[in-house]
Formats: structure tokens, sequence, C-alpha cells
């Protein structure tokens, strides 16, 4: 045990520079994540046919592919396109999408579950349909999303460790590094286990706050 | 003010209104009854747009209604609506589903739209409860304030949807008190209901629809006491003998 702790404390600022990198591709593709989501969901249920359409094809068509080939995708194909990015942007950009198409898909199922009963109250108050989403949808359809989305957060957070296939030298990658120029794999990838509870655990507990306080409110 | 002329409409093939002709005075209250699936939801309905109708016209002072088209929204903010399951906003208190119209589609101030909504609500009679939400009212109490939201839109006419079908009998006379003063004050009403009582006292006219046409119209005192047509006879001794 003793021995542990001395060679965690040698391996952990090397681990927490990992992590920094791995709050930082989180926290970003998620809000890219979230706003994109919005964007898709809005335009499937927009009831426009050339919005909805296109949309709804993209979403399935980035949803039926993994995210290690988008992520490759992204970063090895486009600078053959011409698009020059760094391994840290293809990684956001690469959750960002795909989440963004899982996020989006939990948004549309959020909307579509709030009572027609609703739709027809705002319409008949003569609210036009962006103002209905924004004023009466969409605070009552967050309210139903946030379990799910809740749940999409902690799964981004964890599959942020798939951008160390990209090499960006987040918290998996480091983890990684150091286990094969040390051979000390038992510490070290328990250290990253522990390190990815840090964060997963109170980012749970965090959303069944927000989603009690958001119950309470009603 | 409000006009039926040949309005037809169908889901498919299947006709739920099959030439409705009818008139709406200013002032007056017209108690739409019928069995259930006679169409008189969905003539309601079609006077806002919540529905299109695909032949005929329906017309308020003159302007035709048309779900399709833009003018839609500013005819609706002339014709409220109260619902059979009340459909108050539920993330906003009694209060601010009361101000929601006006403050954001009729953009008066934020000052006015509450001291208006201050007055409905007390008409109403829920002064008490302005601030509490529809979760935390009575389903009564709920229909009262939708009754207020329809009122703060300053309408020329009201809709009620079946107002107190959804209620716990002893809450329905709430409701109905407040509907009857409406109509003291002339607030022109077309109301859908299964209430004959309320009919015969506070109606001027009754249409009798079955099977999506207008079996029988007139007087509400007359067609409710006396009817003419078999079917309507049928109808008024079921629903006041249901046993």
């Amino acid at each position: 045990m003793n021995d542990f702790l001395t060679r965690s404390a040698e391996y952990l600022p090397l681990l927490l520079n990992g992590l920094w990198l791995t709050v930082a591709v989180t926290v970003l593709s998620l809000v890219l994540a979230t706003a994109l989501g919005l964007l898709w969901a809005l335009l499937r249920t927009s009831g426009v046919p050339w919005l909805s359409g296109p949309t709804r094809v993209f979403v399935e068509l980035v949803r039926g592919i993994p995210i290690l080939v988008v992520l490759f995708y992204i970063y090895f194909v486009m600078p053959e396109l011409g698009v020059d990015l760094t391994a840290f942007q293809a990684g956001v950009i690469g959750l960002a999408l795909t989440y963004s198409c899982y996020i989006g898909e939990t948004f549309r199922a959020g909307i579509e579950a709030v009572d027609k009963g609703q739709i027809e109250a705002a319409k008949s108050i003569g609210m036009k349909r962006p103002m209905m989403m924004r004023r009466i949808v969409l605070p009552q359809a967050f309210k139903i999303v946030m379990p799910p989305y809740a749940n999409n957060s902690v799964m981004l957070l964890k599959d942020s460790s798939q951008v160390s296939v990209i090499s960006v030298a987040e918290l998996t990658m480091q983890g990684k590094m150091l286990a094969s120029s040390t051979f000390d794999n038992m510490t070290v990838f328990t250290l990253v286990a522990l390190l990815y509870l840090c964060l997963t655990i109170p980012l749970n507990l965090g959303m069944g706050r927000i989603e009690k306080m958001l119950r309470r409110s009603r | 003010m409000i006009s039926f002329n040949n309005v037809h409409k169908a889901y498919g093939d299947h006709e739920v209104l099959k030439g409705i002709n009818a008139e709406v005075g200013k002032g007056q209250v017209v108690c739409l009854i019928g069995p259930s699936g006679s169409g008189k939801s969905t003539l309601l309905r079609c006077v806002n747009g919540l529905e299109e109708y695909q032949k005929g016209d329906i017309l308020i002072d003159n302007d035709r209604v048309n779900a399709e088209a833009k003018s839609i929204h500013a005819l609706r903010t002339r014709v409220s609506m109260v619902f059979q399951r009340f459909n108050l906003f539920p993330h906003m208190t009694a209060l601010e589903n009361v101000m929601e119209g006006p403050v954001h589609v009729l953009k008066e101030s934020k000052a006015d739209a509450r001291k208006h909504a201050e007055e409905l609500l007390t008409r109403v009679g829920l002064s008490e409860k302005m601030d509490f939400y529809p979760s935390a009212l009575s389903g009564g109490q709920q229909q009262r304030v939708a009754i207020a939201r329809a009122l703060a839109m300053k309408p020329e006419a009201i809709l009620f949807d079946e107002p107190t079908s959804a209620l716990d009998p002893e809450m329905v006379g709430e409701v109905l008190q407040v509907m009857r003063s409406l109509a003291e004050e002339h607030m022109t009403m077309i109301v859908v209901t299964h209430e004959i009582q309320f009919a015969r006292e506070v109606a001027d006219s009754v249409l009798f629809l079955d099977g999506g046409k207008i079996v029988e119209q007139g007087q509400a005192r007359e067609v409710l006491t006396n009817p003419q047509h078999e079917r309507t006879q049928d109808f008024l001794r079921r629903v006041t003998h249901p046993v």
C-alpha cells in the first residue's frame, strides 16, 4: 500500500495533465454537442420537409458510424480535403458531432413528449412557432430530457478517452504512455480509473441535483 | 360576428362536417350540443384554426379563417379558447399564465398586464392563488385561471370546448358561474357542452349536431324544452335521464 502511494505521487502530475485535457475536451464537446443537438431537434420537429428530411438523414448517418471512425475521418481525411486540424480540435469536433446526434434525438423525443394541449394553448393566444418553442415547449421539454441528457453527458465524458487514438494526450493517453514506460500497469490504470470516477461521480450527483430542483419547481 | 357558410371537413374519406350553416351574433351565447363524434368540437376548433376545413367559409367579422394563412395568428388573438383539459402552462404561476399572452403576444407593458391579470384572477375568485403553480390548483381553479387567461387577450369572442367535462362534479358549478357572469356582460361565446341546464338558462341559441350536420337549431329554451327532431329528443332524454 505504501508502495502504491509513493508511486502514485510520482505518476500523478503527469496524469493530472491528462485529466485537465480530458476536462477541456469534454466541456468543449458537450457545449458544442448541446447547441448542435438543439439545432438538429428544432430542425427535425420544424414540420418543414426540406429541413427535417436532410437533418434526419445526417443524424442517422452519424449515429451509424463508430466514434473512432468519425475521429479518424476528421483527423486524417479532412487534411486531404484541405482542412488542417490539430488533434485536439479534431477530437472536440468528432466528439461534438457524434454526441450532437445522440443529444439531438433526446431533445427531439423531449419536444415531442410535451403535451399537445400545450401547443394548442400557445397557439390559441396567438403565439407564432418560434415564440411557442421558446416560451412554452422548450422549458417543458428540458425538464423531460434532463435525465437522458445527464446520462449522455457522462457517456461523453467517458468517450472522451477515445480521442487518445488520434494522439490527444488526455487522461487515458497519459496513462497508456506512463504504463508502457514504467510497466506498472496496476498502479497506473488504477489511478486512471479513480481519476475518471472523480469526474463522473460528481457529474452524476450534480445532474441528479438539477433534476430534483427542476421537479420541485413545478 | 361569426358565421359559418356551408363548412365541410373530412379526415381522408371520413366526413366530419357536412355543410354547417350558422350565425353567431355579437354578444350572443351559442351552445353546441350533440352526441360524441357529432363534430361539435371539430367545428369549434375550426373557428380559431386549430383544425382546417376544406370547403365553405368561417368568417369572423368578414375575415375568413384560414389555418394555413399568416393571418391566423392575429385572428387567434381576437378569439380566445378555453379547453376541456385547461392546458395551463405548468412552468408558470397562475398570474404568469394570464400575463403570458398580453406581454409576449400583444406586447403590453408588464405593469399593465400584471394589473389586468390581477383584476381578472380576482374576478374569477382566485385572488389568493395568483402565485400558485397549476399543479397546486384544483381542476375548477385551473379552469378559472384558463378563463382569465382567455379574457386577458381582450377577445371579441371566447370558444369553450367542453369546459366542465374534465372536472369533478363539485367543481362544475364554480366554472359555470364564471361563464354565466361573462354571458351577462354580453361576451360573445360559443360553448360545446353537455350541461343542458346551463345551455337552457344561459344560451341565446342552441345548435344540435349529429353526424356532422346541424339537426336542429333555434332559441335555447325552445330547442331544449320542446325539441322538434326525433334525434334531438332522443339525445336530450339520454343526457337528462341517463338511467
